[in-house]
């Protein structure tokens, strides 16, 4: 196990690697320029341009500039400066990660209590009326995009009948963050209960079941030990890189409900051409999909006892 | 919106119809993996109800103008903004009321449609093109090739979709369709790539492909003439779900501000305009989003629908 873990996370390195590269070089490559920016309509002479960008050290090849950034947070866990505000980005994601965390968590919850629930209401009475009930009702939550759902979820119950602020106050509370939550987890929530449904309804019919219910089994534990050991591995893998696509993805919902999380700040520095900000949020983002792809891969072993990591 | 083109393999759900009796007694004779969907897709009412959508769609796509002789683009400040809907004139161009701008919701509705299908079937293509000759390539030779190709997939797959492709987009000042077109592909590949992949590995092994290969068939033509057309159906599956995904991740780009620009006329943008008039004039919203919406929905139906008939599990 322990040797399984140390391999994977050396794995882990090259793809860690790439991945920033690829942003960075996405990022550096954009015409504009942020420095150029802080001075506005009416420009800076060329020279005192030229100091900012030397003391920021943008004057340097796009290589050379990688290798100090993922050093300095290597080292000294220095994600850099954003050049608008002369903050470090640390201080940045220390304001917004908690926020979009709290946001992202919540949507994952909610997606694998009702996901799962819907999913084995669905799977259990495969072609009955729940059945299909379950299946147009996700059918139509994927289809809608997230910012149109954002609206009908906005105008019913903040608008027509009052329930909820139709933004979330800078403290975001749990409370408010409920309907942003649901909004966000919509999508994935579907799949989950789609996935659940379809495994369950296919090992429902495999030999371990009819065995299990032979022996005499109470049902409790035929569904609940026999069924949902075997049909969650899919839907755990789903589950693993959904987190990190949650809080990717909370940009628009974020938006929407006036949230003040890190998808925010990613719009604000993509418009700004802020390359630091951003690189450091989506670096943040990649660590949290590789470290979820990990852990999903040592589920399945708790899962599937066939499945040993020497 | 999370992570589109990332959509876990999406669970079959209609169940597969019962053949009549005829037709089991006609399906004695040998029929082909594609006659055989095919004959399932006729009886399989979301395959009738989302081809008939898509058919419509892309008549709209085609001819916007058989559908309404309102210009999209130009308005009459007469008619600003509170025009209010009268659905009783099915199709005219008062139907869906007036923009803020005096432009007619309706035909900025139909014409609106093209971006949307045209975004949706481009990247499909470019997406199954590239990542089905990544995938076949990584899966056919393995080795030191598979291992690159596979670090270069899993590089792309670690970056958020939607980020990704804001990123891309904003180095363009110029945003065509085409840029879109591109920005999306370039992230949204990798799934194909990895379908693709399973699928050749598993079947590079079969006698025929052996057979091929002790004839002294070419590698082109193993590669092409043999493996190709049998690993086809679960790439087709995937590109056909994930069309629907396209169109909506256009639009939700479009609605960020950072997707198409006008003059293209784009469901993402109006709806983006139409959230700021919410509390007064919420037609100019509604509209928009329910075509799309149902545009979305026609795309991932058919794919269910191709999936319940290429699957030989659903049988």
């Amino acid at each position: 196990m322990g040797r399984y873990v140390a391999r994977r996370l050396l794995q882990m390195i090259p793809v860690f690697i790439g991945t920033t590269l690829l942003i960075f070089l996405m990022v550096y490559t954009l015409p504009g320029d942020p420095v150029r920016g802080l001075f506005g309509d009416k420009g800076a002479d060329p020279a005192t341009l030229a100091a900012m960008r030397h003391q920021l050290g943008l004057d340097q090849p796009i290589l050379v500039q990688y290798w100090e950034y993922m050093k300095g947070i290597v080292l000294h866990f220095d994600f850099g400066t954003q050049i608008a505000s002369g903050r470090p980005v640390t201080d940045v994601l220390g304001d917004a990660f908690p926020v979009t965390l709290r946001l992202a968590g919540m949507a994952f919850v909610i997606e694998i209590v009702l996901g799962l629930g819907l999913g084995m209401a669905a799977g259990l009475r495969a072609g009955r009326l729940t059945d299909n009930v379950v299946l147009v009702l996700t059918l139509l939550i994927i289809s809608i995009p997230v910012f149109v759902l954002g609206f009908i979820v906005k105008s019913v119950f903040a608008f027509e009948l009052g329930w909820i602020a139709p933004n979330v106050s800078n403290d975001a509370t749990w409370g408010e963050l409920v309907a942003p939550a649901i909004v966000l987890g919509s999508l994935s929530l579907a799949y989950v209960a789609r996935l659940t449904r379809t495994t369950m309804a296919e090992n429902l019919r495999s030999d371990y079941m009819r065995t299990a219910v032979a022996k005499g089994l109470p049902r409790r534990r035929i569904v609940g030990v026999h069924l949902m050991r075997n049909s969650l591995i899919p839907v755990i893998t789903f589950l693993g890189t959904d987190l990190g696509a949650l809080m990717g993805g909370a940009v628009v919902t974020e938006g929407l409900f006036n949230v003040k999380g890190i998808g925010g700040t990613i719009f604000e520095s993509i418009v700004r051409r802020e390359g630091t900000t951003l690189v450091g949020l989506v670096t943040v983002l990649v660590l949290v999909y590789l470290f979820m792809s990990l852990l999903v891969d040592l589920l399945y072993a708790v899962l599937d006892p066939r499945i040993r990591y020497a | 919106m999370p992570d589109l083109t990332k959509t876990a393999p999406v669970p079959d759900e209609t169940k597969a119809p019962v053949a009549d009796p005829s037709a089991v007694v006609k399906a004695d004779k040998a029929r082909s993996l594609w006659g055989d969907a095919w004959q399932d897709l006729r009886r399989n009412w979301y395959f009738v109800i989302s081809a008939g959508l898509i058919v419509i769609l892309l008549l709209i796509t085609a001819f916007p103008g058989l559908f309404t002789s309102a210009s999209p683009t130009t308005g009459d400040l007469v008619n600003h903004f509170l025009g209010k809907p009268e659905l009783s004139k099915i199709g005219s161009p008062e139907w869906f009321g007036y923009d803020g701008q005096g432009r007619s919701v309706y035909a900025r509705v139909i014409y609106g449609t093209r971006a949307s299908v045209i975004v949706g079937v481009a990247v499909t293509l470019a997406v199954t093109l590239f990542g089905g000759l990544i995938g076949m390539l990584s899966g056919y030779f393995g080795g030191w090739i598979d291992a690159l190709l596979s670090g270069f997939t899993n590089i792309f797959l670690g970056l958020p979709f939607l980020l990704g492709a804001m990123v891309v987009l904003q180095a363009f000042t110029d945003r065509s369709i085409w840029v879109v077109v591109f920005a999306l592909a370039f992230l949204g590949w990798t799934q194909i790539a990895r379908v693709m992949r399973g699928a050749v590995i598993t079947i590079k092994q079969s006698d025929f492909v052996q057979a091929a290969r002790a004839l002294g068939a070419s590698t082109p033509r193993i590669l092409f003439r043999h493996i190709l057309p049998n690993v086809m159906a679960p790439v087709i599956v995937v590109a056909t779900i994930s069309l629907g995904v396209y169109i909506s991740a256009e639009a939700t780009l479009s609605y960020l501000g950072l997707g198409l620009a006008s003059p293209t006329v784009s469901w993402g943008m109006d709806i983006s305009g139409g959230s700021a008039q919410i509390r007064v004039a919420q037609h100019i919203l509604i509209y928009p989003s329910i075509m799309l919406s149902i545009t979305v929905l026609a795309f991932i139906m058919l794919g269910e629908a191709v999936r319940n008939a290429l699957d030989p599990k659903t049988r």
